[in-house]
């Protein structure tokens, strides 16, 4: 339309001016219109491609603003020479999700997450995860939290229930984990992962160095604490450093700190000869100490065809107050003065594109004393210098993004009667593509 | 009375430090390019009034970044992003936002630049289905393999860098107006090089060159993978085999970052011969966008 009226205006000026101008030649008039038609058909040009843009937009309709949902399929099948029911670390009263997985086939943790940015301030995400629990069906809320994007100067404030920073490994979805289970010393420390509602401020400083620092407070209601808190409950303290050493190799590594005092911990239920159930509970103070060290490699940087990954992580907690056995007659108490600690060290090699290969060692220590070493002795608290171990290897392969079968071979001596086991896993994951942590 | 001459010296000239340290009109924009086409286009337009890190490299599959510290501490300080789109960074890119905590290159933000916002994407699937593989809901999102896509980002890129950098307009009109001239001259000659392969048959191993294809007019026979981001089965590579028997095809083109041993085979096998072509600007070692781009025309000649 407007291009029309512009030829038209155009036409009339040339008009009017060759009237006025008689004696210019008719070559100079047709210079004139050539160039004034190439001027004309620079703007259609212009926008033909202003058009295109606008058609590339895309349409918007309802769907368009729903969240990014995914889902995670996670099944196993298991074999063991023990019996898992008799799982028992020395030294660490199991609490949590720490049992072994049921023989045979099962579901692992069927998990929805739905995500998206709320406004251009707020960020959300909720998960859950949809387990079953001797022959229960059990609905967990994995994460449900808001996190903020617009503070700027590094500061991102995060509130609700999420996955505490306190290790490296327990902010990631079971998923994305390299192996079927949880290193031995979450599964000791924090029944596998610590989840707790509460708020987290964290910090990233303006260098080239990724340095970050942060904090949470926590409610204090979860395991490995426990009871209730009129205010927090339980705290922790982070720092992560990291870089790029070249193109090829890059590295993080973390120390954290975890409090929690005046609280009541319940281990896991305790039967005497099936009548009884005695809850062991730890009342006191804690603390975690924590350290953590990421490094991989791929050659140029491109992780797609080849890389390597290592990762160590050291946790050691002390525990300072009473254990009690609820409901035992007459009443079993010792004051505990205990301190638990471990590490792993894991390699993961992706060798082809669609193939991996990974090793994995655990150890724990662990040194409790107390008033009364039988009651001690009885919740599980005393190793009587036995000292765990774990060797791990597994195999994955993994045809695209959204899905992958893994198996997976245990050397466990968390115990003292060593166990072998045997995992097939299948992992696949439906729906949005999931951006994942370093 | 010497003294004191030097003394209101001194001062003047700290007076004169500090205004530059602090003033904000000076202060150069920080670009954090996810790709090295985008540091190089960013290069061109803004020069030394910009400083640029591109996130990644050319011999590196963008789809498969990993969300490294460095990255996010790099995130964290950047003024303007400029990016690919498209969810070609969908695995890395939101993860790095989040966690760099720097409000001006969230999404809607000025600071935000998503190239393959300004162009015409092709292979827009009119089906969502992941047994597609890895598809982009947006199209295909390799947009700089077409040399008149570098043309419109450019354009889009300057407007908003004088957007961001308020009263520094004039350096990038008129540096964009120099690169435009220069591209668009460029452009006709390359056009004119590659004209034999109008029509022409080829392979290629990951729809990677569909903007490259469409400008030279060539016409893709097949595609090594069988759907996008899936390595190509045997079975697939001897269906394409039996193909290319009956039809002639002049070269299975090939990307730098991808393993080549199934490309290798199906030449050898088929006698077509493999062509490499640089995935993207090797910005990191000093390459600029339209040598870049020379490069890949050069190799598309050696085929003739």
């Amino acid at each position: 339309m407007n291009t029309l009226i512009l030829r038209n205006t155009i036409i009339c000026a040339l008009l009017s001016h060759s009237a006025v101008a008689l004696s210019e030649t008719d070559e100079t008039i047709n210079k004139k219109l050539q160039a004034l038609e190439q001027r004309l058909q620079a703007m259609e040009d212009k926008k033909a491609a202003e058009s295109s843009i606008r058609r590339s937009t895309k349409q918007v309709n309802n769907t368009g603003f729903n969240p990014a949902i995914s889902m995670i399929l996670d099944g196993a099948y298991a074999s063991y020479n023990n019996n898992p029911e008799d799982y028992a670390l020395p030294g660490y009263a199991l609490g949590g999700e720490a049992e072994l997985a049921p023989e045979g086939f099962s579901l692992g943790h069927s998990e929805i997450t739905l995500s998206n940015n709320i406004d251009d301030k707020f960020y959300g995400q909720f998960t859950i995860a949809i387990a079953e629990h001797d022959n229960e069906i059990e609905v967990e809320l994995e994460e449900a939290f808001f996190e903020t994007l617009s503070l700027g100067s590094g500061l991102t404030i995060r509130g609700g229930r999420f996955f505490s920073a306190i290790g490296y490994l327990n902010q990631q979805h079971e998923h994305a984990w390299n192996f079927y289970d949880a290193p031995l010393i979450y599964r000791g420390l924090f029944g596998n992962r610590y989840i707790d509602d509460g708020v987290r401020v964290s910090f990233v400083a303006p260098t080239d160095l990724f340095l970050e620092l942060g904090a949470e407070a926590f409610s204090g209601r979860k395991f490995p604490a426990g009871g209730e808190h009129s205010n927090v409950g339980s705290w922790t303290a982070f720092a992560n450093l990291g870089g790029d050493v070249g193109v090829s190799h890059s590295w993080q590594a973390g120390l954290s700190y975890w409090k929690a005092d005046d609280i009541e911990r319940e281990y896991g239920t305790h039967a005497h000869g099936g009548a009884v159930i005695e809850v062991p509970v730890f009342v006191g103070d804690s603390d975690i100490v924590g350290l953590n060290a990421v490094y991989k490699w791929a050659p140029n940087g491109n992780y797609r065809e080849q890389n390597v990954k290592l990762q160590f992580e050291y946790f050691k907690r002390d525990d300072d107050g009473a254990v009690t056995l609820l409901d035992s007659i007459p009443l079993e108490t010792s004051t505990l003065n205990g301190e638990q600690d471990g590490w792993y060290l894991q390699a993961v090699w992706q060798f082809a594109r669609e193939w991996r290969a990974g090793l994995r060692y655990d150890a724990l220590d662990s040194d409790s004393q107390g008033s009364d070493p039988d009651v001690l002795d009885e919740v599980g608290l005393l190793a009587n210098g036995y000292e765990p171990e774990r060797s791990s290897v597994m195999a994955e392969w993994v045809p695209s993004e959204f899905s992958r079968i893994r198996l997976q071979y245990n050397h466990d001596k968390s115990y003292q009667s060593s166990d072998d086991q045997i995992f097939l896993q299948y992992t696949f994951s439906i729906g949005a593509h999931g951006a994942h942590q370093y | 009375m010497r003294n004191n001459l030097i003394k209101k010296q001194i001062i003047k000239i700290l007076f004169l430090l500090l205004v530059t340290v602090f003033s904000p009109l000076h202060a150069a924009i920080n670009v954090f390019a996810c790709e090295p086409e985008w540091a190089a286009l960013a290069e061109a337009i803004g020069g030394d009034d910009l400083i640029i890190y591109s996130a990644t490299t050319s011999m590196q599959d963008p789809h498969h970044i990993q969300a490294r510290p460095s990255l996010i501490a790099r995130a964290r300080r950047a003024d303007l992003l400029v990016c690919s789109g498209a969810e070609l960074e969908v695995g890395w890119l939101p993860l790095l936002l989040r966690k760099a905590g720097n409000a001006s290159i969230q999404p809607g933000q000025p600071g935000n630049f998503m190239a393959a916002d300004y162009v015409v994407k092709q292979d827009v699937p009119n089906k969502l289905d992941r047994s597609m593989g890895d598809v982009h809901a947006e199209g295909n999102p390799h947009i700089h393999t077409g040399p008149e896509n570098i043309l419109l980002v450019a354009d889009a890129l300057h407007q908003r860098l004088s957007e961001i950098d308020v009263g520094n307009e004039k350096h990038y009109l008129s540096r964009y107006a120099a690169f435009e001239k220069r591209w668009r001259l460029l452009m006709a000659q390359w056009k004119q090089q590659v004209k034999f392969l109008q029509a022409e048959n080829i392979v290629t191993h990951h729809n990677y060159w569909t903007y490259l294809n469409q400008w030279t007019g060539m016409n893709v026979l097949a595609t090594l993978e069988p759907v996008p981001g899936v390595s190509p089965s045997s079975s697939h590579l001897a269906k394409i085999k039996k193909r290319l028997s009956k039809q002639k095809v002049k070269m299975i083109l090939h990307v730098s970052y991808v393993n080549d041993r199934p490309t290798q085979w199906l030449s050898e096998q088929t006698g077509v011969p493999v062509l490499t072509l640089p995935a993207t600007v090797d910005f990191q070692g000093g390459q600029t966008l339209s040598q870049w781009f020379e490069k890949v025309v050069r190799q598309l000649v050696s085929v003739q």
